[in-house]
């Protein structure tokens, strides 16, 4: 970390010509370890989806219980399953999507594992994550100000509002969390470490079914991120996640020029 | 205005450059599946599984065991319902009275037995869940032989590694018939039976009769139906195309616990 630690100016000089009036300043906002780990994970999530849309095409319903034959039908089905597009393979190939999805199931397991390591031990967790009391006090502004796309400007930007704090760490401590034992649930060898405890969520079908469920709640949070990140400056938020250079309109353009 | 105008043709471009990426890396993983290295790559994943779940259960670990109430009202057969093999339907036609099921191979007492004498045997009853590769699970009671009884019968050899179940059902045109293989850790597990009872009656054809085994820690396809033959091995690369079983010769993993 000490290379990073050195680019890690706290207010770089301004570069950027002004516009509208406003100095601009870039600063160091993403570190490489975590500008990587989003990059692979990433890759790691559209892998899972696809892979295991097409792993979910074999048997396109979900029912809930500790079996699919419980007498009850199931409760959301499919005629024809997901699209080939949508898949990986594309096509009717369960074995591959097998492979693809047991493989780069190791790939974000472990990637996530070291995220949340290394944001622990950064303090990333601690500093840009937890919500201050402050942020507490200031949820409903927050609510009102999605609501009206309205993006904070200025010094306020370069911290996450308490709304994207809650949920970054609903994503990464719920719903990650979440479906990678719901995924363990389906393997019937690690049902074996302790018999029976799939049913603490109904068993097995209902384990499938939550791993469904929180897959595309995953989804739901993509598209809100990626919405929010194309509203709020995407070429800034992009260069932000790629060279860690993320730039502000300074409010205080006296001073700092 | 300008430095609007181009930010968009940026934002334009940009988009674009994504869409054009996405698509390209599709048809690059497609290719890549058919390819012959992408699955070996890949492969790995299933080792590192393997290597995990050992080591986070026990070789003896057991499977879940259900109560009559979560039997599923009907067993779903799956795969050959009715094996279109002479042979078998001649051995079906009498009530399965002449069929023998032999252990051979890398055994020092090569044995041939009927079904009369499996059922003398000490049996195990289980109510167990059935999970198919397909992601159903079916819940049904299963009385049998513990494929450890017969195995100590016969005597395995100390080279043997694998138990390999030949079965009668033909898979395809070319009448390639259904195979499965297990380790030892699998082939003496408590709850790997030679079931010929499913719910409390005579096993259904459609279900595998007359013997099908039961490995309840892996997933259905390991679970041969219409057994016919057990070999023991130390080698199962010239059986098939030597991946151990029928669906692994067609790319699916020989571990099946996940």
């Amino acid at each position: 970390m000490g290379i990073e630690g050195s680019m890690k100016l706290p207010d770089a000089p301004a570069t950027a010509a002004p516009e509208r009036g406003a100095a601009q300043r870039s600063y160091y906002r993403h570190s490489l370890a975590v500008r990587l780990l989003h990059w692979i994970n990433v890759v790691a999530l559209c892998v899972l989806l696809m892979s295991g849309l097409q792993i979910f095409n074999a048997h396109p319903a979900l029912n809930w219980g500790r079996s699919s034959y419980t007498g009850a039908p199931a409760f959301f089905e499919l005629a024809h399953g997901f699209p080939s597009w949508i898949t990986l393979p594309g096509g009717h190939w369960l074995a591959m999507g097998r492979r693809w999805h047991l493989f780069f199931a190791w790939i974000f397991v472990i990637n996530g594992l070291t995220y949340v390591i290394y944001s622990i031990a950064s303090r990333h967790l601690a500093r840009d994550l937890a919500p201050t009391r402050t942020d507490w006090r200031s949820i409903g502004r927050s609510i009102v100000d999605h609501v009206r796309l309205r993006h904070p400007t200025g010094e306020a930007a370069r911290r996450y509002n308490v709304l994207q704090k809650l949920t970054y760490l609903f994503v990464i401590f719920g719903l990650l969390p979440l479906v990678i034992l719901m995924g363990w649930a389906l393997s019937p060898r690690l049902d074996t470490v302790v018999p029976g405890w799939v049913d603490v969520v109904g068993g097995r079908q209902s384990a499938r079914t939550l791993h469904f469920i929180a897959a595309w709640a995953l989804v739901a949070f993509v598209l809100v991120h990626v919405f929010e990140v194309l509203i709020s400056g995407v070429i800034n938020n992009l260069r932000s996640m790629i060279t860690g250079r993320y730039v502000v309109e300074s409010e205080h353009a006296d001073r700092t020029r | 205005m300008r430095i609007a105008r181009a930010e968009h043709s940026r934002r334009h471009f940009l988009g674009r450059l994504g869409a054009a990426t996405v698509a390209a890396l599709l048809a690059g993983c497609d290719a890549a599946s058919r390819s012959a290295w992408l699955p070996k790559v890949l492969g790995v994943g299933e080792r590192a599984s393997r290597s995990a779940q050992r080591l986070a259960s026990s070789r003896r670990s057991m499977a879940q065991e259900f109560s009559p109430a979560d039997l599923s009202p009907q067993f779903r057969s799956n795969g050959t319902a009715n094996p279109d093999n002479p042979e078998y339907q001649a051995l079906a036609a009498t009530h399965f009275a002449d069929w023998r099921l032999k252990i051979d191979g890398l055994v020092e007492r090569p044995l041939k037995l009927s079904l009369q004498e499996l059922r003398a045997m000490a049996s195990r009853t289980q109510i167990t869940r059935h999970d198919c590769v397909e992601g159903w699970s079916a819940i049904g009671q299963w009385t049998g032989v513990p494929l450890s009884a017969v195995l100590r019968l016969a005597v395995p050899r100390p080279q043997a590694r694998y138990v390999v179940f030949h079965c009668a059902d033909p898979m395809d045109a070319q009448g390639t018939l259904y195979y499965e293989s297990i380790d030892f850790d699998d082939a003496y597990h408590p709850q790997t039976i030679l079931a010929y009872e499913l719910n409390g009656a005579l096993l259904p054809i459609a279900n595998g009769a007359p013997l099908r085994v039961r490995i309840e820690r892996q997933l259905g396809y390991k679970m041969a139906k219409y057994l016919m033959r057990i070999e023991l091995v130390s080698s199962f690369a010239n059986i098939g195309a030597g991946n151990g079983g029928y669906w692994e010769d067609q790319g699916y993993e020989w571990y099946a616990g996940i």
